[in-house]
């Protein structure tokens, strides 16, 4: 019998396949069925600080526009003082969601502000959090900052987290580093206990008929499974973190190529979405018989064995372009 | 005696607050400006909140105010304590059931916040009109005249009216004091369960009808017993009075507020007495009380219950030692022998043999005109001469019949150490928010009493607040607006008020200015306008200045400037330590806004944070240095009318416009808001001739038709301003003339729907558009010039283009112009497009609401005219009655071409048979055959002048104009539609005459502020569902269908302008009803105004507003009426729905309902699709109908 047990940001979980952010956790019943399916941990959908502060500003523009304006219409909308405007929403949720499922439950946290990310952190962990999953982002648009400036924030913002709870830290990257070894380095000795690589954002989009910016955000393919996979092999070994690898994993094939490349989880949702919740069990079938093939005992045991450091060819995953890979051919012997 | 306790809340919160404690079922409609009452219950009850019986009462929501009462009727004869609130011509429609309740011997208690009766015109505002008109239904009619009587009189009432059987008609002076703010004594539950007796009210419950205990009631009797039977009742109205004040002294024993069914104040020995009820006591008590301590024999008699009215009492309360009464009615019955208190009076000293005392009545304070101590001043010296002036009028000047008082404005009876505010603000800038908490702030923090007051625009955009605030240590008995040179401070939180207004005339010597201005301290006093630095040095003024736009902007305020001038009030005021102050607004800001979430807590501790910092008191230098002047209200060139009579109301001085310049029947001339520049867009549209396609949407959708374009002949351009922009024409009916978009730049509101309907993109930079918003100010000049240009082109020649598409309907002038409505209004760009399509031909019956009032409040109207002098001719009867007021309009059009046309023939010698012929024969159904007809008609008109001495010709000269073709339109919203005038609408559509009805559908009662209709969908939250509507909108136009014989339409102009305009063609053309339901964006919905146009466009592709058109014509022609003219629902509902505050606000206060009411409607798209679908494909053939046979 294969051992699928893996061990994650210091929980133990039953098998490495975790359920990544998205709406699957929003109900506590889908939360069930995830858990039924067979996941071994499941990641809360985002908790986005951004959007407690957009919504709340925006319900009370709205309750306040136009309001007493006109002798007749002193208002607009009757306001019945009770609304669930800030984060006690997602917690109760979360806590909901923890005690309907026994697999762990990681929350995930998208913030703006250094006091939104600490407070909104403490409160998971209130609420029953078995780690927590930062979400680092922020799209540079001004000449002016630099990636130094950027990635010293990002750096202290998980010093300051870390130091605000007791709980696991896991931060969720984005594949537009410079240089992703060094940061990421950086990051664990700021306190992250698990990398995950990497965050699929919406994609600004054009109308071509009507000459406009449209947002969209498509369902992950296998295709986008490359990038996380040459990162984390590459970052295995070297950084002293669990890692795990969200993004293009939809086959058993694709989840065993992750834990070789060196992650302790790898993560979907896409392919729950797409495909239902029986995609895990199946996942779980290909990988048990993959590994019972291959004489595989356990999961750990493949966990990096085809990271940079472990395969024969490390230059296969600095290869990024035809001169690369021009000057890799002739320093073959 | 219980435990006090204060609390600072408005009067209908005063009344509401014990109604809805000491009933079980409340039926509500709303009408301003009784509205707050029963939003307040329905608020509580949905919050869970219970009576003094610990169970929560029920509350309705009608049809009408007539459907109200009949829902408290049927209650109260089930036994269950039932009350209602209302006003004006709501409380007219009660009318019936209240006599029914009365002769039936009912308990309950109607609240009533008194208010205007609308005759030549409508008001909203305060008086005992309505009130008046029910005295002799036979209930009893209590009256109070504060807030704090309003709440202590709620509960006397319903006490009363238990133990007499008596209904009782609680009332308080509408907007005076149903929307004053005070502090007052609250009324525990102690002591309302002291002063309801449960077995009274259990008593009223075992009179209920039930089958357990069956009897008849609401009999049909006859000659023999009616009136013996009408007499019956006759001892339970004799013992009212003794109920009444023995339930005053009950309240007196619970709270230490002793009252009397008449109430007297002043000198023992008074030798003169006004007689009075209503707030309008509280001022004549206090100029009383200023006088006798002058040593004045003067005094007030109060009246408390006016109905039964005890003659004795009334007698008996007035001293032995009065002369002269002077008793002042606010109402006005024309034609009587005197207004009903008056009349009272008299009769009162008459039977009680006091013939000896001289008494005059006299009319004051009629739709809240103001009524101070200088005009009862006026009143007592009027009584001191020998023939004091009877049936007299105060606060106005009559010139006509010379009715009205002389006083002197500046007698002041003002404590000197009571502290008076008056603040002008901007309606969105929050100013009268910030001031309502400042009040709550000062009542509950200090020992201060505090009273707040505020005076509302007449515009919903761009309207001015002003707002009265007073406060200090003695009781504050002063319900009439700060005088001018009595104001320790005014503040300006708009810097071009100064330019509109006289702003500092408030200001008492000595006082403080604030202002906000965007100048640096330094520079303010430059900028000042000439009028404003003199009164400031004449004043010896102190003037603080902020920049409180650059504060809020910095702290993500926006344009809310509300919490940084109530900083700097606080700040400067010294009503409070400063830091406690600030500690205070912050707590109040906490209470107000912090259910809506942390951020918005954030954002104005910040704005409060950074005021000081910003707040300056500037030097005033000794000389005067301004180069401007306040500007005229109107243009010089206006026509007199306007500059004499509506320039003084713009300019806030139209109660010094004198009787005799009023119209005597309320019309007033069209075309008059085209003179008020109100500029107040901040940004307007730009028009970049290189990019445009003259395609004309941004005309078409605009709501203040202030974006027009025109062709017009080369050569004109000669005398243009060297900035006015123009083009080749690309209209193929005009070929080598020019083309011109043209924006009125100080009539725009900068809503900004032309921008978004543009579709002409810059190919290099595709945000640059065709049309383009640029700063105002900047441009103002330059382009003011350009529309006078634009404007004084030559219309296109109606004959000369077919109107069935966007751009060539929109070369037509609008006939309705610079309306008052909210920036980006989704009901004006329909009513628009009508009047450019027949307004020149249109009668047009509006229902009360929005539409009428930005289509006919005062002081300017929108309905215009055109170079001819032609346009809609428009009329406003009720609420109720639109579509009955409508085909009236039909009828008589009908009628009177019917006469004309038997007139004609006798004319046929004079005329020519060719002449008589054409004129009733003509084909008027192109704009060409209409022409054609107009120059027969004025042919007509020539020869029939010729006619001297023909009765018959007379006639038919003034009926001529009815041969050319008119178009009746009725125009209203859902609240009317599908509510109150449900009845009637129904009526006439079945009438088959021809009338056009369009419905502005908002799908809320939008005027009154958001009430919910039968419109409204399932799952939005409304004011009267606040849970979020629980049952579908009602489909009007399926109903109208089943008629067979209506042409009925529904369109979404953001959808597609081009099946509005078809819609709204083949409406006019079909001879016979037309039904146009036309949905309409709304502020009440809780969105971006500027994404209006696309949010109409989700709710059709949501398949929540299925576009179509039936045409009953087809039918005859054996197709099928239905055509659905949008496509099947390609979005789902959530996607349009949660764009929107209305539904979103349920999702974030009960998701699991909202989920729950989502689906539903879902479903509902769904199957209300697939029924359409249906209808639409079935067959109209007759052949089918002869194979069968």
């Amino acid at each position: 019998m294969t051992d699928l047990t893996t061990h994650y940001l210091g929980l133990t979980l039953k098998n490495p396949i975790v359920a990544s952010a998205s709406p699957l956790t929003k109900k506590i019943d889908s939360a069930k069925k995830l858990e039924q399916a067979g996941v071994g941990a499941m990641v809360m959908y985002s908790l986005f600080e951004e959007q407690i502060i957009h919504e709340s500003l925006e319900l009370d523009h709205y309750l306040t526009r136009g309001t007493e304006s006109f002798a007749e219409a002193t208002s607009y909308l009757p306001d019945s003082g009770t609304y669930a405007m800030g984060p006690g929403k997602y917690l109760d949720h979360l806590s909901a969601v923890k005690k309907a499922v026994s697999v762990p439950v990681i929350a995930s946290l998208n913030g703006v502000s250094k006091g939104g990310w600490t407070r909104y952190a403490r409160h998971m962990q209130d609420a029953g959090a078995d780690a927590l999953e930062l979400n680092l982002y922020y799209i540079a648009t001004d000449p002016a900052l630099t990636a130094a400036e950027l990635e010293n924030t990002y750096v202290e913002l998980v010093a300051d987290v870390k130091n605000s709870v007791t709980i696991p830290l896991a931060v969720k990257l984005s594949p537009f580093i410079t240089a992703l070894p060094n940061f990421a380095t950086r990051l664990v000795q700021a306190g992250a206990d698990g990398l995950v690589l990497f965050n699929r954002f919406y994609q600004p989009d054009f109308d071509l008929e009507n000459l406009e910016v449209t947002h969209t955000l498509h369902l992950s393919s296998s295709d986008e499974l490359n990038l996380p996979l040459r990162w984390i092999s590459i970052l295995h070994g070297n950084i002293h973190a669990d890692f795990a690898l969200t993004s293009g994993v939809h086959t058993g094939q694709d989840a065993l190529k992750v834990m070789m490349a060196g992650a302790k989880v790898t993560m979907l949702a896409s392919e729950l979405l797409a495909n239902g919740y029986g995609r895990v069990a199946d996942m779980l079938g290909v990988m048990q018989s993959w590994m019972e093939q291959h004489e595989y005992t356990s999961i750990q045991q493949m966990q990096g064995a085809m990271s940079q450091k472990s395969v024969r060819e490390p230059a296969a995953f600095e290869r990024a372009n035809y001169m690369r890979v021009l000057s890799s051919w002739k320093s073959l012997p | 005696m219980a435990k006090k306790q204060f609390i600072t809340i408005d009067g209908n919160e005063a009344a509401a607050s014990v109604a809805h404690r000491t009933n079980e079922v409340i039926a509500i409609y709303p009408i301003t400006p009784s509205s707050g009452m029963g939003e307040l219950s329905d608020e509580w009850s949905a919050k869970g909140k219970r009576n003094i019986w610990n169970t929560i009462p029920l509350v309705a929501e009608m049809q009408s105010e007539g459907g109200a009462a009949g829902a408290v009727h049927g209650s109260l004869q089930t036994g269950a304590l039932t009350t209602t609130f209302t006003a004006s011509q709501g409380l007219l429609l009660m009318i019936p059931n209240m006599y029914k309740i009365a002769g039936e011997l009912t308990s309950t208690v109607f609240h009533v916040a008194a208010r205007s009766i609308a005759a030549q015109s409508l008001s909203i505002f305060g008086d005992h009109q309505d009130v008046m008109a029910t005295r002799q239904t036979g209930w009893a009619l209590l009256s109070s005249g504060s807030v704090q009587e309003a709440h202590d009189f709620a509960l006397i009432a319903q006490a009363a009216t238990l133990q007499s059987r008596i209904p009782f008609m609680h009332f308080f002076d509408g907007f005076r004091t149903s929307h004053e703010v005070a502090k007052i004594e609250y009324l525990e539950d102690d002591v309302l369960r002291a002063m309801i007796d449960d077995d009274l009210v259990r008593a009223h419950r075992n009179r209920g009808l039930k089958p357990e205990n069956p009897f008849i009631r609401g009999t049909a009797m006859n000659p023999d017993v009616y009136f013996q039977g009408r007499e019956s009742s006759n001892p339970y109205y004799s013992a009212v009075p003794g109920i009444v004040q023995a339930q005053m002294d009950k309240f007196a024993g619970l709270t230490g507020r002793q009252y009397h069914l008449f109430d007297y104040v002043g000198h023992p020995q008074a030798e003169r007495v006004i007689v009075v009820m209503g707030s309008g006591a509280e001022t004549v008590e206090a100029t009383v009380n200023f006088l006798v301590e002058k040593g004045e024999k003067v005094g007030l008699l109060r009246v408390r219950l006016y109905r039964p009215l005890s003659v004795e009492a009334l007698a008996q309360a007035i001293p032995t030692s009065a002369k002269t009464l002077a008793v002042l009615d606010r109402t006005k019955e024309p034609g009587s022998a005197g207004e009903p208190l008056y009349l009272d009076v008299v009769n009162a000293l008459v039977e009680t043999g006091r013939n000896g005392v001289k008494t005059i009545g006299g009319r004051y304070g009629l739709s809240s005109k103001e009524f101070t101590p200088a005009m009862v001043k006026g009143i007592f010296d009027e009584m001191t001469r020998p023939q004091p002036k009877n049936h007299f009028t105060i606060g106005i000047n009559d010139d006509l019949s010379g009715t009205s008082l002389a006083y002197d404005p500046s007698f002041s009876v003002e404590y000197p150490e009571t502290v008076r505010c008056v603040f002008f603000g901007l309606g969105s800038d929050g100013t009268v928010g910030a001031n309502k908490n400042s009040i709550k702030i000062i009542g509950v923090e200090t020992d201060n009493f505090a009273q707040g007051y505020f005076v509302y625009d007449s515009k919903k955009s761009g309207s001015i607040t002003i707002s009265h605030l007073r406060f200090g240590s003695k009781p504050i008995k002063a319900p009439y607006l700060i005088a001018p040179n009595t104001a320790n401070f005014v503040a300006c939180h708009q810097f071009s008020f100064l330019e509109r207004i006289d702003v500092l005339k408030y200001a008492q010597p000595g006082g403080i200015f604030l202002l906000n201005s965007l100048e640096e301290p330094e520079k303010v006093w430059d900028t000042l306008p000439l009028e404003a630095q003199k009164a400031i040095l004449e004043k010896k003024l102190k003037v603080y200045v902020i920049n409180a736009y650059d504060v809020a902007e910095k702290t993500g305020m926006g344009t809310r400037i509300n919490t940084i001038m109530q900083t700097c009030f606080f700040a400067i005021s010294g009503v409070l330590p400063r830091e406690q102050a600030i500690e205070e607004i912050k707590h109040a800001i906490q209470k107000t806004y912090g259910k809506r979430g942390e951020a918005v807590i954030k954002q104005n501790f910040e704005a409060v944070d950074q005021t000081l910092a910003n707040l300056h008191e500037i030097s005033t230098p000794s000389k005067l240095t301004s180069v401007t002047s306040r500007r005229a209200p109107v243009p010089a060139g206006a026509p007199e009318f306007v500059r004499n009579v509506l320039g003084p109301m713009i300019a806030y001085e139209g109660d010094d416009v004198p009787v005799s310049a009023m119209p005597v029947d309320g019309t007033y001339p069209s075309a008059t808001t085209r003179w008020e520049k109100r500029n107040i867009a901040l940004e307007i549209p730009v028009w970049e001739p290189d990019l445009c396609i003259q395609c004309g949407k941004c005309v078409f959708v605009c709501p203040h038709a202030v974006i027009r374009h025109k062709v017009y002949d080369k050569a004109a351009l000669e005398q243009a301003p060297e900035s006015f922009k123009h083009m080749d024409s690309k209209f193929k009916e005009f070929p080598g003339m020019a083309y011109t978009i043209q924006v009125a730049p100080e009539d725009c509101t900068g809503c900004t729907l032309c921008v978004e309907a543009c579709p002409a993109k810059d190919k290099t930079q595709v945000g640059r558009k065709a049309i383009n918003m640029a700063p105002q100010p900047a441009i103002r000049e330059r382009e003011a010039a350009n529309w006078e240009f634009f404007f004084n082109l030559p219309e296109v020649d109606r004959t000369q283009i077919t109107p069935n598409t966007i751009k060539n309907s929109q070369l037509l002038q609008p006939l309705f112009e610079f309306s008052g409505a909210c920036a980006g209004c989704g009901e004006t760009p329909y009513i628009k497009l009508v009047s450019q399509l027949f307004g020149e031909r249109a009668v047009i019956a509006n229902a009360t609401g929005c539409s009428s009032i930005y289509g006919g409040n005062l002081p300017t109207t929108p309905w215009a005219v055109n170079k001819e002098g032609r346009g809609p001719a428009w009329s406003n009867s009720l609420f109720e009655d639109n579509a009955e007021f409508g085909l009236g309009m039909r009828l008589t059009l009908d009628k009177q071409l019917e006469y004309a046309r038997e007139l004609l023939p006798h004319f046929a010698p004079e005329l020519g048979p060719e002449l008589v012929d054409g004129l009733l024969n003509a084909d008027q159904n192109s704009e060409l055959g209409i022409q054609h007809q107009r120059a027969r008609v004025s042919i007509l008109k020539e020869q029939l002048a010729k006619l001297k001495n023909d009765t018959k010709a007379k006639d038919l000269l003034s009926l001529a104009d009815i041969l050319v073709k008119k178009s009746v339109w009725i125009f209203g919203g859902d609240g009317w539609a599908y509510d109150i005038g449900y009845g009637g609408l129904d009526h006439v559509l079945a009438s088959g005459r021809n009338v056009n009805v369009m419905v502005l559908d908002t799908e809320v009662y939008s005027n009154t502020g958001g009430q919910a209709s039968k419109s409204t969908p399932l799952g939005a939250v409304a004011k009267f569902a606040m849970a979020g509507k629980g049952t579908a909108k009602k489909d009007l136009g399926l109903i109208a269908m089943s008629y067979g014989y209506v042409y009925v339409a529904r369109i979404a102009m953001g959808a597609s302008d081009q099946q509005t305009l078809k819609a709204v063609l083949e409406a006019e053309a079909f001879d016979g009803p037309s039904l146009i339901i036309a949905y309409s964006h709304c502020i009440a919905h809780g969105i971006d105004m500027s994404k209006g146009l696309e949010q109409q466009k989700l709710a059709v592709q949501s398949g929540h507003w299925p576009l179509y058109r039936y045409n009953p014509a087809l039918a005859t022609q054996g197709q099928n009426p239905l055509q659905i003219d949008s496509k099947e629902p390609s979005i789902s509902l959530d996607q349009y729905v949660y764009n929107e505050t209305r539904y979103r606000m349920l999702l974030q206060s009960d998701e699991q309902r909202a989920e729950l009411l989502l689906k539903e409607a879902q479903h509902n798209v769904k199957t209300h699709w697939e029924f359409y679908q249906q209808m639409a494909a079935m067959s109209y053939s007759k052949e089918n109908d002869q194979k069968e046979n």
